[in-house]
């Protein structure tokens, strides 16, 4: 019977290179030893980083910062949350902070739609969102080293 | 914790909130893995399928189709070997019950996987679980490895002969991997990219072998059924659509969250008597199904929430998402938001679909300034369908509902933008 071979699953493998980089991101080089590894070609395999939303190829910062921007959030009042976060980090979405601690990053559906509006800073969930509170969020964020 | 709003009735959801999740003896103390024992001691395969064919019960994923049918393929299919897959790649916006079931009442899951797996000929199952949802990919890993311990799992399942066993895939972030088979070519570690259907995945699906794939809340009734009877399950529910169904409600409601109710209940009733009526503004609309569902009105809300009454409508329950808006919602404003969404999640393999959707996006954008022109909306509706018409899986092809539910309720504000003017006040013009 034919089971998945852990050591060739590419998605596990390039999950595991984002983890283990201190920038949460996969390298050029990761991808190509990647790929030797699962014996696939080097397309193949940007192929697939570049398929899934949770990869990166481009440095992030120590907290990604994921604001859901589906339906349910974007009713319950979403555009103040950007505003917030862009005037406090000073970036855009899809940007990093200039000292590499925040990346503000716009998601899909994160199905914490009951507490809306709803983000997700790396593996922490933050729900019912107000200016208030993420201004909060990121008053303790910047005090941690 | 999920809310959960007050449900009387309970198949689906009847040890949620109620068991500690992590404890399998708190579940086997509610009957659990009785269902396992009862199908392996007592029933021969073919039992198990006709039961859940008698019971009725239909796909909770969205797309209904009757689940004993789609395990009698399976079992029928000659190649070997064959797969299990639980579909828990919730990403459709508005729906959170498969991550409440899965962080709730995980073994519940585990025990349909097994039956499914000796009713249709299976010893391996996989579970697919974004990976967004962490707390429910610990529970299940927590889960697995308590089942295993107590050998509901692994080899000669209560001395039955029967194997089975189950792995846990970890999604990386995609919406049309809930497709089930984006899904398997995922699984396979590939780009989800939908597949060519037929073959269907009962005859070809993973690795193209036989594959059962049943949503989260699909296997969460294979328990009670197999334990209680199909008899008993049809006294929920209407008679084309028995049982119940977890609808998932956020909006301007006072309370947001889940409920079970029996299949036919109304808009009406689950925003008056279970989410406590409407927060500040009067109802405007609702959005049901998810964000690749229709728009339904006032003149909707009395109309039963099941799969077949809203099917003759052109209209689909979906996952059972309910989005709630009241009259301060722009329908041009959330229309712009959905689009978005659908630009973002193409995958890119159909070209109408890819272009389309930034087209569509674009149009509904340049109205939103009030740079829009007359036949735009028109240009629309034109647009969705080219792409309904020419996708192959469902994002491509269901959008059109939203778009033209918006606009069959709502065309009039839509118009206004054009003539420079939002009648909200949410778009900036």
């Amino acid at each position: 019977m034919k089971l998945r071979n852990k050591e060739k699953d590419v998605i596990a493998l390039l999950s595991k290179a984002q983890r283990e980089n201190k920038h949460n991101y996969i390298t050029e080089d990761k991808l190509k030893l990647i790929a030797q590894e699962a014996g696939l070609s080097y397309g193949e395999v940007y192929g697939v980083a570049t398929f899934y939303s949770l990869f990166s190829l481009k440095p992030r910062g120590e907290y990604v910062i994921r604001v859901c921007d589906s339906g349910p959030c974007h009713l319950m009042g979403l555009k103040s949350i950007f505003e917030v976060l862009e005037k406090e980090l000073k970036i855009k979405v899809g940007e990093t902070t200039d000292d590499g601690r925040f990346t503000l990053e716009e998601v899909s559906c994160l199905g914490i739609c009951n507490e809306a509006p709803a983000m997700m800073i790396n593996e922490k969930v933050c729900d019912n969102l107000t200016p208030q509170k993420i201004r909060e969020i990121l008053r303790e964020l910047r005090k941690k080293k | 914790m999920i809310k959960e709003l007050k449900s009387p009735l309970r198949v689906v959801l009847d040890n949620y909130g109620r068991i500690n999740p992590e404890s399998i003896e708190e579940y086997i103390a509610q009957d659990g893995y009785e269902a396992v024992g009862k199908v392996l001691r007592e029933m021969r395969p073919e039992q198990v399928l006709s039961e859940i064919k008698a019971s009725g019960l239909q796909g909770r994923g969205g797309a209904a189709f009757p689940t004993g049918l789609k395990w009698e393929f399976t079992a029928k299919a000659k190649a070997a070997p064959k797969y299990i897959i639980c579909n828990a790649d919730e990403g459709e916006p508005g729906t959170f019950k498969d991550r409440a079931i899965l962080e709730g009442d995980p073994h519940k899951i585990i025990e349909g996987m097994i039956i499914a797996g000796y009713a249709v000929g299976a010893h391996y199952g996989y579970i697919y679980i974004r990976g967004e949802y962490l707390l429910s990919i610990n529970r299940f890993n927590k889960a697995l490895k308590q089942a295993r311990e107590h050998r509901f799992l692994g080899e000669d399942v209560f001395g039955s002969g029967f194997n089975f066993q189950i792995e846990i895939h970890q999604g990386a972030g995609s919406y049309v991997c809930g497709e089930e088979t984006a899904l398997m070519e995922s699984l396979e570690g590939k780009r989800g990219n939908p597949r060519f259907k037929p073959p269907f995945p009962p005859s070809s699906g993973l690795w193209g072998k036989p594959t059962l794939i049943n949503n989260v809340e699909t296997l969460a009734n294979i328990a009670p059924i197999i334990l209680k009877g199909a008899d008993w399950f049809r006294i929920f529910g209407t008679k084309e659509c028995p049982g119940t169904k977890v609808y998932a409600i956020s909006g301007h409601v006072k309370e947001a969250g889940l409920i079970e109710a029996p299949m036919g209940i109304t808009l009406r009733e689950i925003i008056i008597d279970y989410a406590q009526g409407m927060r500040d503004s009067k109802f405007k609309m609702a959005q049901v199904g998810g964000t690749a569902g229709a728009i339904l009105g006032e003149d909707m809300l009395d109309v039963s929430l099941d799969y077949a009454s809203l099917g003759e409508k052109g209209l689909v329950l979906g996952s059972g998402a309910i989005l709630v808006m009241d009259e301060t919602t722009c329908a041009l404003d959330m229309l712009k938001c959905f689009l978005n969404f659908f630009k973002r999640e193409s995958c890119g393999k159909c070209i109408p679909c890819r272009v389309g959707t930034e087209k569509l996006l674009e149009l509904a954008t340049a109205i939103s300034r009030g740079e829009g022109k007359e036949d735009d909306i028109d240009l629309m509706l034109h647009t969705a369908k080219v792409v309904q018409k020419t996708s192959l899986c469902a994002l491509g092809q269901s959008l059109i509902l939203p778009i033209s539910t918006i606009l069959k309720y709502f065309r009039e504000e839509v118009t206004e933008h054009i003539k420079g003017r939002c009648p909200t006040g949410v778009c900036k013009i």
